[in-house]
C-alpha cells in the first residue's frame, strides 16, 4: 500500500473523495510510521503504542476534512485528554473543555490524535529541550534540535508522523521550528484565531497557527481555525476570506522590502547566501524588492524578554497546586503559613528551570521600583517597533527575511546559555510585538543537508498576501517536496 | 543594574517559588546576564512615546449578559489534587 502518511492533507482529501483511500487507512499508516520512528524523533508525548488505535473524534466526519488526523501541541486544551504544556506542574491535567480551534477542527471532520506534540515547557524556549519529557530530535539530523517551542509539531510534520499540526507562536514558536525542520509554519495576525483553550504564556503575543507540509494545507487549516470567538475578547469580529483563493495568483508587481538590519553580523553565511538566492527567485517570479529599514530591530529581543516574561509571570500564577496539576507531597517545616509554603514548594518542584527563570524575571520587571525602568520602557519601545513596520507597509506589500539566523543547532549547544538561546528568535519576535502575520517556508538546504526557512511578513489581517507569495515561491522551487531520510 | 542574590530571593518569594541554594546561585548569574543585555533599551529615546500594552485598536469588549451553560462544580473539581466535599482542599490557613 502506498504510504498515505507521506501525502499532504489536500492530496488525501482528494483521494478519499475518489474512494482511493479511507480515513482509517490513513490513520493506520500514520500509526505505523509513529510506531516505527517516534522512538528516535520523539515528536509526541504520551503516545501509547500498546493500546488500540484511539482518537478523540466526536463528530461524524461528514465534513470537509473527512476524518483526517491533526496533531496538537500540548498547550491546546483537548476535552478529557491530557494537556500538560510538557510541564510537571500540569501532570495529569485533563481539560473539562475543548479549545475553540479543536471544536472547529472536529466540526470540520478532523480526527484529533490521542497524543500531543512535544514542546518547551509552557512554550518557554527555542529548541524543545525545555520539555519535561526531554527534547525532540530533528528528523534531518537526529543530533540537532527541532527548534521550538512547537518542535514536536514541526518534527512530526517533517517526518510524516503527522499529516498536519497546530502549534502556538509567542515569539517565533511556530516559524522557527518550521524553518529548522523544513516545513511551512504560519503565525496569524494577533486576533485572527481564537486563543480560548490555549494555555496562556504571554497574552498580548500568543497566537495559534498551522504547521503543514505545504502552503495549500496551511491555507486549508487557516480557513477552519480563523474567526471571531466570543470566548476570546481579543479575537476580531471581521470576515475570514477563503485563503485557498489566494493560491495560484501571481506575484507580479508585489513590492517586497528587505530590512537591512536583518542581514548583519550573526547571520550564518550559508543562510545568507540561500536567502539572497531566494529573494532573486521572487524577483524572477515578478516581484520587486528594495532595501528598507526597521531601525528598532535590535531592541526586539530585549523588549520581548521583558513583556513576555512579565505576562508569563502573571499567567502562570494560576499554577499553585490548588485547582489542577501537581501539588507537593512535602509537608516539611512549618516556617511560614502552610498555604504559602504549599504554593512555594509545589511551584518550586513543579516548574522546570526555564519556567522559573522567566517567572522570576517577569516578577522582577513588574515589581515595585523597577516597573518604569523595565516594563513601561519596554511597552514604549514596542510602540516604536510597531511604527517601524507601519512605515514600511506604507510603501511595501510585504517584508522578506530569514526565519532564523542559523540552521538547526546541536542538542545541548545553547541550553546552558539562555541569552544565546534567546537570540535564535531575533528575526521572528518582531512580528509578535507588532501583531502582524508571518509565514516561514522552506527555501533551501545547507551543505550539511539542513533546511533553511524564508520568512514573509505582511500587514495585519493580510494573510492572503502571505499565501499568495509563499505559494508562488513554493510551486516554483523543489524544497517543499524534499523529505528527511529517516 | 546589579542584581543581588537577596533580590532574587525576594522576587522568588513574591513569585511563590522555592529555590534551592544552587538554583539561586545559577539564576542570579543568569538574570544578571539577561538584565545587562536588556539594559541596552536605555539607549532608546522614548520621550513622548505612548506605551503599547495591546496591539489591536479594541478596548472594553463587552457582551450581553446572557444565561449560558457553565462548568458544574463537580467538573471544575475533577482535576483538583485535593478535594474536600464541594471545595478545593488546601492546608489550614488560620491557626
Amino acid at each position: 500500500m502506498e504510504e498515505l502518511n507521506k501525502l499532504t492533507a489536500h492530496e488525501l482529501i482528494e483521494k478519499i473523495g475518489k474512494k482511493e483511500a479511507t480515513s482509517e487507512e490513513i490513520l493506520f499508516s500514520l500509526y505505523q510510521r509513529i510506531n516505527k520512528i517516534d522512538s528516535k524523533v520523539k515528536a509526541y508525548v504520551r503516545f501509547d503504542n500498546t493500546k488500540e488505535l484511539t482518537n478523540l473524534r466526536t463528530y461524524e466526519p461528514a465534513n470537509f476534512l473527512k476524518g483526517l488526523p491533526v496533531s496538537i501541541k500540548d498547550n491546546i486544551c483537548t476535552q478529557g485528554y491530557n494537556t500538560e504544556c510538557c510541564s510537571k506542574i500540569l501532570e495529569g491535567f485533563k481539560p473539562p473543555y475543548d479549545a475553540t480551534v479543536i471544536q472547529k477542527l472536529k466540526q470540520k471532520g478532523a480526527t484529533i490524535l490521542a497524543a500531543k506534540t512535544n514542546m518547551d515547557e509552557f512554550a518557554f524556549g527555542s529548541s524543545t529541550e525545555n520539555s519535561y519529557y526531554g527534547p525532540t530530535h530533528n528528523p534531518w539530523d537526529l543530533d540537532r534540535v527541532t527548534g521550538g517551542s512547537s518542535g514536536g509539531s514541526a518534527a512530526a510534520v517533517a517526518s510524516d508522523e503527522a499529516i498536519m499540526a497546530l502549534g502556538s507562536d509567542t515569539g517565533g514558536s511556530i516559524r522557527q521550528p518550521a524553518s529548522f525542520c523544513g516545513v511551512v509554519g504560519l503565525k496569524p495576525t494577533y486576533g485572527r484565531v481564537s486563543r480560548y483553550g490555549l494555555i496562556a504564556f504571554a497574552s498580548s503575543l500568543d497566537q495559534i497557527g498551522p504547521i503543514t507540509k505545504d502552503v495549500r494545507d496551511s491555507a486549508i487549516l487557516m480557513n477552519i481555525i480563523s474567526g471571531y470567538d466570543s470566548y476570546d475578547s481579543t479575537s476580531i469580529n471581521i470576515d475570514v476570506p477563503d485563503y485557498t483563493k489566494s493560491l495560484g495568483m501571481d506575484i507580479n508587481g508585489v513590492k517586497i522590502g528587505i530590512p537591512k538590519e536583518y542581514f548583519i553580523e550573526g547571520l550564518d553565511k550559508e543562510v545568507k547566501a540561500i536567502l539572497e538566492e531566494s529573494i532573486n527567485k521572487l524577483r524572477d517570479l515578478g516581484a520587486n524588492y528594495k532595501a528598507v529599514s526597521l531601525p528598532h530591530s535590535e531592541y526586539a529581543v530585549p523588549v520581548y524578554y521583558i513583556i513576555a516574561t512579565a505576562e508569563a509571570s502573571s499567567n502562570l500564577a494560576r499554577f499553585d497546586g490548588v485547582q489542577y496539576g501537581y501539588r507537593t507531597e512535602d509537608r516539611g517545616q512549618r516556617t511560614e503559613n502552610g498555604l504559602i509554603s504549599m504554593y512555594k514548594k509545589s511551584r518550586g518542584e513543579g516548574f522546570g528551570q526555564e519556567a522559573k527563570r522567566r517567572i522570576i524575571l517577569g516578577t522582577f520587571v513588574l515589581s515595585h521600583g523597577y516597573y518604569d525602568a523595565y516594563y513601561l520602557r519596554a511597552l514604549k519601545v514596542r510602540t516604536l517597533i510597531k511604527q517601524d513596520f507601519d512605515n514600511v507597509f506604507k510603501e511595501f506589500d510585504c517584508i522578506v527575511t530569514p526565519t532564523s539566523p542559523t540552521p538547526a543547532f546541536k542538542i545541548g549547544e545553547k541550553i546552558q546559555d539562555p541569552l544565546k538561546m534567546y537570540l535564535s528568535d531575533i528575526y521572528t519576535i518582531s512580528a509578535n510585538l507588532a501583531g502582524i502575520p508571518a509565514i516561514s517556508i522552506p527555501c533551501g538546504f545547507t551543505k550539511k543537508g539542513l533546511p533553511v526557512g524564508l520568512q514573509i511578513l505582511a500587514k495585519p489581517f493580510n494573510e492572503e498576501l502571505l499565501f499568495r507569495a509563499a505559494y508562488t515561491y513554493e510551486q516554483n522551487t523543489p524544497w517543499h517536496s524534499m523529505k528527511p531520510k529517516i | 543594574m546589579a542584581i543581588t542574590k537577596d533580590t532574587v530571593k525576594y522576587v522568588a518569594h513574591l513569585a511563590r517559588i522555592d529555590l534551592k541554594p544552587k538554583e539561586l546561585e545559577t539564576l542570579s548569574q543568569q538574570l544578571q546576564d539577561i538584565l545587562d543585555f536588556i539594559d541596552k533599551l536605555k539607549k532608546v529615546d522614548i520621550k513622548e512615546i505612548a506605551p503599547t500594552s495591546h496591539i489591536l485598536p479594541i478596548n472594553n469588549v463587552l457582551r450581553d449578559d446572557l444565561l449560558a451553560e457553565s462548568l458544574s462544580s463537580h467538573k471544575a473539581l475533577e482535576n483538583a489534587p485535593r478535594r474536600e466535599g464541594n471545595f478545593f482542599g488546601v492546608p489550614k490557613v488560620i491557626e
